[in-house]
């Protein structure tokens, strides 16, 4: 009781400007915070583009202006092994891509609209696939690679690659196509509609912008990839660009080529940025439905 | 009738499935039993065909090996430190993107960036900017008179796991946001309000109710990101090749198998990896499990 009494006092009315200072204070510490994330987050590949173009002496100068000088762009572009690095990668993400799209899709319609009674079993197994290392299959992919006589091809990774993608594409879409009302296909059950007809008469027409989020997730995932690229290609014609990239060096410690890599790395994520932001609703929908369920 | 229906409805599901199980038993279920039974022998890459069973003689040169420890050491220190920091990060960016701010879906945007890049590139961006002599960031911490000549963070042994875990957590907090923000959206404003409304203070409200709600949602994402610092190749090896200061199991597997062309051994350092990954996975599955269970009886 007496407690209150002496706390009353102290918890007077404030008045209206001090509650309209408190709010601008909030409002600015709040707009401090968003601008420290932007900094934090941007800077690195702003960071990037301004050191690509820089020349010379000018890239150990700290302005923090791009210079504008593109040698190293053109002299990346001259480079037919760097373009040919970009060739590969991108035949092995796209086809990586359209092949786990196919086989996610088909899966994920089973799994998503029948009832059957191993599905909870097939799913932990998919699952489980999905999160062991790379690196434990390696020596029996080794020994599969070269039996297919697939080493040192980029169609190499393609098959391997499906190691990856294809449990991440049947999740997603699983998870996507359960999100669809049962009501759609039940008129075409009762007409005795096959499967097949429902799923791509009915369902697929439906599922572009799902398509599209997971394609989306499992192209970059194959894009990035660098353990399997840097062991099953020996050559450089044949690598794909993380490898490239990862293996770009001067001959010491001193004449190290930043700007050059700096370059290479602007290009080769340049798509990826504006795929992301283009797609980026998409995407934040693939990455939590992968997620969210699980 | 409605047998017949089903069987044919169960046959159409395995159909369905068959080209995803095929693919799967091709590239997964195979080679990783190749990979088992290669950790018996002592065969060599460059003649897989001839070898001996060698039972478990591999699986005791692996726990051996000193080299091995290390890299099991630097794999559990970068796994609990970046995943620890990740998350933190995760949830206060989170928390500030769920404000009504200005900017919002540029901040949004914007956090998918890092997530975006390969990782090779993020670690050559990163080594770049944390160059000793030229790097931008030495440069800054010399202008602000914080240190009189540059750091090598890089080159020093006991500064490059820390840079390890930095870049990592600045590539996969993206990932983390994301998740958690999710989790937000799903916790019903009523709630938030009503507190706010009885004058519960803020520290309080995320306390008590925000933490609590959003604890499945943290505990998926923790478990997703565990698994993927477990695996953690390229960062390490991209920046630092075969050094011990930051090997992790993954590059020790690949060394032994790939560059000493130990095919026996390396298949079976590949199995401890798997092992460990596996009794990780059930002890955070475990722990997430325990953890809603307490939630349902409170």
């Amino acid at each position: 009781m007496t407690d209150l009494s002496l706390t009353l006092p102290v918890r007077r009315r404030r008045s209206s400007a001090s509650y309209r200072l408190e709010r601008r204070l909030k409002k600015a510490a709040l707009m401090v915070a968003v601008g420290l994330v932007l900094v934090y987050t941007l800077f690195p590949y702003y960071w990037a583009i301004v050191s690509s173009t820089k020349q010379g002496a000018a890239l150990y100068r700290d302005t923090f202006l791009p210079a504008l000088d593109f040698t190293y762009y053109r002299a990346l572009f001259e480079n037919t092994v760097f373009l040919g690095s970009l060739v590969n990668s991108a035949f092995v993400a796209t086809s990586t891509t359209a092949l786990s799209l196919i086989l996610g899709i088909s899966a994920a319609y089973a799994l998503g609209r029948i009832d059957f009674p191993q599905r909870r079993g097939v799913l932990l197994a998919i699952l489980m696939i999905s999160i062991f290392p790379q690196v434990v299959v390696l020596s029996g992919m080794f020994e599969l690679i070269n039996w297919l006589g697939l080493y040192n091809r980029p169609s190499a990774l393609v098959v391997t690659y499906l190691l990856a993608t294809v449990p991440f594409t049947t999740w997603i879409l699983t998870t996507f196509i359960r999100e669809f009302p049962r009501e759609l296909e039940e008129a075409a059950i009762i007409d005795g509609c096959s499967h097949f007809r429902i799923l791509t008469k009915i369902l697929l027409p439906l599922m572009g912008p799902s398509l599209a989020s997971t394609g989306i997730l499992a192209f970059i995932l194959a894009w990035n990839e660098f353990l399997f690229a840097l062991t099953f290609i020996l050559t450089d014609e044949n690598r794909t660009v993380p490898v490239a990239i990862g293996l770009m060096g001067g001959n010491s410690r001193y004449e190290y080529p930043f700007a050059q890599i700096m370059a290479a790395s602007v290009t080769v994520t340049l798509p990826l940025i504006i795929l992301v932001l283009i797609f980026q609703r998409r995407i934040v929908a693939g990455l939590t439905a992968g997620a969210v369920k699980g | 009738m409605s047998v017949k229906l089903a069987r044919a409805d169960r046959r159409a599901a395995w159909l369905f499935m068959a080209p995803m199980i095929v693919a799967m038993l091709v590239v997964a279920v195979w080679p990783l039993a190749r990979t088992f039974y290669f950790s018996f022998t002592d065969a060599y890459l460059d003649d897989p065909t001839n070898f001996s069973l060698v039972g478990i003689d591999n699986f005791l040169e692996v726990l051996d090996d000193h080299t091995w420890w290390i890299a099991v050491r630097n794999t559990l220190v970068f796994t609990a430190i970046s995943v620890a920091i990740e998350t933190a990060l995760g949830l206060a960016i989170a928390l500030l993107i769920n404000q009504a701010i200005p900017g919002r879906g540029l901040v949004r945007a914007a956090i998918l960036v890092p997530w975006a890049i390969p990782v090779v590139v993020a670690t050559k961006i990163w080594e770049w900017m944390l160059n000793d002599q030229f790097g931008v960031l030495n440069q800054m911490l010399i202008a602000l008179g914080l240190v009189d000549h540059g750091i090598a963070w890089t080159a020093s042994g006991t500064l490059i796991m820390g840079v390890v875990i930095f870049i990592d957590v600045w590539m996969t907090t993206p990932f983390m946001v994301l998740l958690i923000l999710a989790g937000l959206q799903m916790i019903p404003g009523e709630i938030m309000e009503a507190a706010e409304v009885d004058g519960i203070p803020a520290w309080k409200r995320f306390w008590s109710i925000t933490l609590p709600l959003l604890k499945p949602a943290i505990g998926v994402a923790v478990l997703f990101r565990v698994l993927d610092a477990l695996r953690m190749f390229d960062l390490a090896y991209v920046l630092a090749a075969s050094s011990e200061q930051v090997m992790t199991v993954s590059i020790y597997a690949r060394n032994r198998l790939i560059s000493f062309q130990e095919l026996g051994i390396g298949s079976a350092a590949s199995t401890w990896v798997f092992l460990l990954v596996a009794f990780i996975a059930i002890l955070v599955i475990g722990v997430l499990r325990l953890d809603r269970a307490a939630g349902e009886a409170a």
